[in-house]
């Protein structure tokens, strides 16, 4: 995560860089306390500019606490932001020019056309696309006259997209985009965040979907309790695991589990962990690790559940924390 | 299309969602002609309001008691049982009860006006039957023209107390609603000016004033005959003043309100001591005169005694200047307040 100043510029913070390419936001030892609890607990973060970065952990993980301090609307207790090269305190006013935002949850006017909504976001920018052109950028040119109230899930989610992108932003901002969605809606969703990325503009997501974070971003920072427990490309952290398959498996009542030490000292098994009476465990090489399980338990009946399937985003946070993602 | 000014387009969504809400459209226009003409009804000013008698049946004769008063113009008598008068006098029904007998005895709660007044009528009707003669002549003069009656007096307090109410309820309620569904932190995350945000909501309410005065007097003033004796002008530029001070009072009362209950509480901590107090079914002058400051720095009393000081009589903006110096007060505090009070989240 090294950036370096380059000396003597008059741009100043806006003048750092990664790997070749500009800082689009940056974040250094964000602390925030809400009375009882600490929802983000030292974070650091470093989005290069034009690549899609996720924010990926589980329910209460502080992901939406961090994304709003780094847009504007919250504020923290301790910590450094820059987003776009400046600093909410000095420049607010040019800032909201430049970014756009979809909050986690946020219920537009009941009574208000999609073009009318598109119109009154778009008024608040100096530039930006039509509103034609935003209807058609999220593919609800057939909906333009539909009260917001009566749009689906998804359309509802494109629609607060389109005001994400109604002053053209440098930056955008993502809470939780396909929360509650259907499959369908939130493939339709992807693609349209795709298209934005290719034009070459940064994307900060957040989300608790593995999947969805390993389809679009370039780079994902998986939090836990407030803070990035693991930072790198989906490739980079599947591959931390040391292996590319998991296995999981449960066995009916009344039949012993194995041991932890005994299931790690399988053959072609890297790790193995045991919770709630569910093993999983992380493989190598699948053909010797399945027969030495099946060997070992003996009884081919007391299997209630035997899946495999290769490592994900998933896998990873189990693996560093222990609890899954999806009820952690 | 180039786009049109924030300001523009946040007071035409304001207007837009309103005109698509049809139960608020009817609270705002159709309930306040439906009150003046309800209370047009009750107090019309033809003839005295008929006093209610009733006279005690059983035990003494009554017949005769009842056929004198039966002559009286503008009294009703029945003879009622112990039981039906008691019931009938408690509610209302009737004003007094006759007792027939030596002496004859009536019964009534003080408290009520039309109860002391229909004692007397009916004393006199009894006592002259009785052979007493008036010892002084006198003659009355029945004051009915436009301009004097309480439909005259009514329709202002009716057109303030309707500025006030749909004033802060359309404003409060749209700002707590958008701050629960959250729209209020999507907006702040846009450059809109939160200024602008604030004033569209004034703006849209004064969109809806020109309909909302000219029902009520469009319907008052041929109807009931109610005089605008002063400048309609200056009768347009109170009313417009009145809907920016109750919007920001609206504002201000929905500057940090989270829930819909939360604000219907505190719009009735502020709205019903005006109600009550600023004179809008009757006088403020009933009340003690220590509170007579108090009341006067109202609002809605302000606006009350401006809206009465143009149409009924007839007095020029010079006249008025200090209940618009009150009301100017009241809007330049409450919006600057609302402004820096507000909870965007």
């Amino acid at each position: 995560m090294a950036y370096t100043a380059l000396g003597g510029s008059s741009e100043g913070v806006a003048a750092r860089y990664a790997d070749g390419r500009p800082i689009a936001l940056r974040c250094v030892g964000l602390v925030k306390r809400y009375a009882d609890v600490v929802a983000v607990d030292g974070l650091d973060l470093e989005v290069r500019a034009g690549e899609c970065f996720g924010l990926l952990g589980p329910n209460g993980a502080g992901k939406t606490t961090t994304i709003e301090i780094l847009e504007g609307l919250n504020t923290a207790d301790a910590g450094d932001v820059e987003v776009l090269g400046q600093r909410w305190a000095t420049d607010a006013a040019h800032l909201r020019q430049r970014l756009g935002i979809q909050l986690q949850e946020t219920q537009l006017n009941e009574k208000l056309t999609a073009a009318e909504l598109l119109r009154l976001f778009r008024s608040f920018y100096a530039q930006g696309p039509t509103v034609e052109a935003l209807l058609s950028s999220v593919g609800l040119e057939s909906k333009r006259d539909a009260w917001y109230g009566k749009l689906s899930g998804g359309q509802k989610q494109r629609l607060a997209l389109a005001c994400a992108l109604a002053g053209d932003p440098e930056l955008l901002f993502l809470d939780e985009p396909t929360t509650g969605l259907d499959p369908q809606s939130r493939r339709q969703l992807w693609d349209l965040l795709a298209e934005y990325k290719q034009r070459g503009r940064t994307v900060l997501i957040t989300t608790h979907y593995m999947d969805e974070a390993q389809v679009l971003c370039d780079r994902v920072a998986i939090v836990d309790h407030g803070k990035v427990i693991a930072l790198g490309t989906p490739a980079e952290l599947v591959a931390s695991l040391g292996a590319e398959h998991v296995v999981e498996f449960a066995l009916a009542d009344g039949k012993t589990m194995p041991t932890v030490e005994a299931l790690s000292l399988l053959p072609g098994v890297r790790r193995a962990s045991v919770q709630d009476g569910r093993a999983t465990l992380i493989v190598s090489h699948l053909h010797e690790a399945l027969p030495a399980l099946l060997a070992s338990v003996a009884d081919p009946d007391a299997f209630t559940l035997l899946t495999t399937h290769s490592a994900t985003l998933e896998d990873v946070f189990v693996a560093l924390t222990g609890r899954q993602l999806r009820d952690a | 299309m180039h786009p049109r000014h924030p300001l523009v387009e946040l007071t035409l969504a304001r207007v837009r969602e309103f005109l698509r809400e049809p139960e608020a459209l009817f609270w705002v226009f159709a309930f306040p002609v439906l009150l003046a003409c309800a209370l047009g009804l009750a107090f019309r000013s033809q003839g005295t309001p008929d006093v209610l008698v009733g006279v005690l049946a059983g035990g003494t004769p009554h017949g005769e008691l009842v056929a004198t008063l039966e002559q009286v113009p503008g009294v009703r008598v029945r003879a009622l049982d112990r039981g039906g008068a008691d019931v009938a006098l408690r509610n209302g029904a009737i004003h007094l009860l006759v007792v027939p007998g030596a002496p004859v005895t009536y019964e009534l709660d003080p408290s009520r006006p039309e109860s002391r007044i229909g004692r007397y009528v009916v004393d006199d009707a009894l006592q002259a039957r009785a052979g007493r003669r008036t010892a002084l002549p006198v003659a009355d003069r029945l004051v009915t023209v436009p301009g004097s009656r309480y439909i005259d007096w009514v329709v202002p307090g009716l057109l303030g107390m309707n500025i006030m109410g749909t004033g802060m309820w359309s404003v409060a309620f749209a700002v707590v609603q958008a701050r629960v569904r959250k729209l209020l932190k999507r907006l702040i995350a846009t450059p809109m000016r939160r200024r602008d945000y604030l004033l569209s909501h004034m703006a849209a309410r004064l969109t809806f004033l020109v309909l909302e005065v000219g029902l009520l007097l469009g319907f008052a003033v041929p109807v009931f005959g109610v005089p605008v004796n002063g400048s309609w002008l200056l009768l347009s530029a109170l009313s417009v003043l009145g809907a920016v001070t109750f919007s920001g009072l609206g504002l201000l009362v929905a500057s940090r309100a989270q829930t819909v209950e939360g604000v219907s509480g505190l719009m009735n901590l502020v709205m019903v001591p005006m109600w009550v107090f600023s004179g809008v079914f009757f006088a403020s002058e009933n009340f003690p005169a220590a509170m007579q400051p108090f009341i006067t720095l109202l609002p809605l009393t302000a606006l009350n005694r401006a809206l009465r000081g143009v149409m009924i009589d007839g007095s020029g903006v010079f006249m008025l200047m200090p209940h618009i110096a009150i009301l100017v007060t009241w809007s330049l505090v409450s919006f600057t307040a609302a402004l820096r009070l507000f909870r965007w989240r």
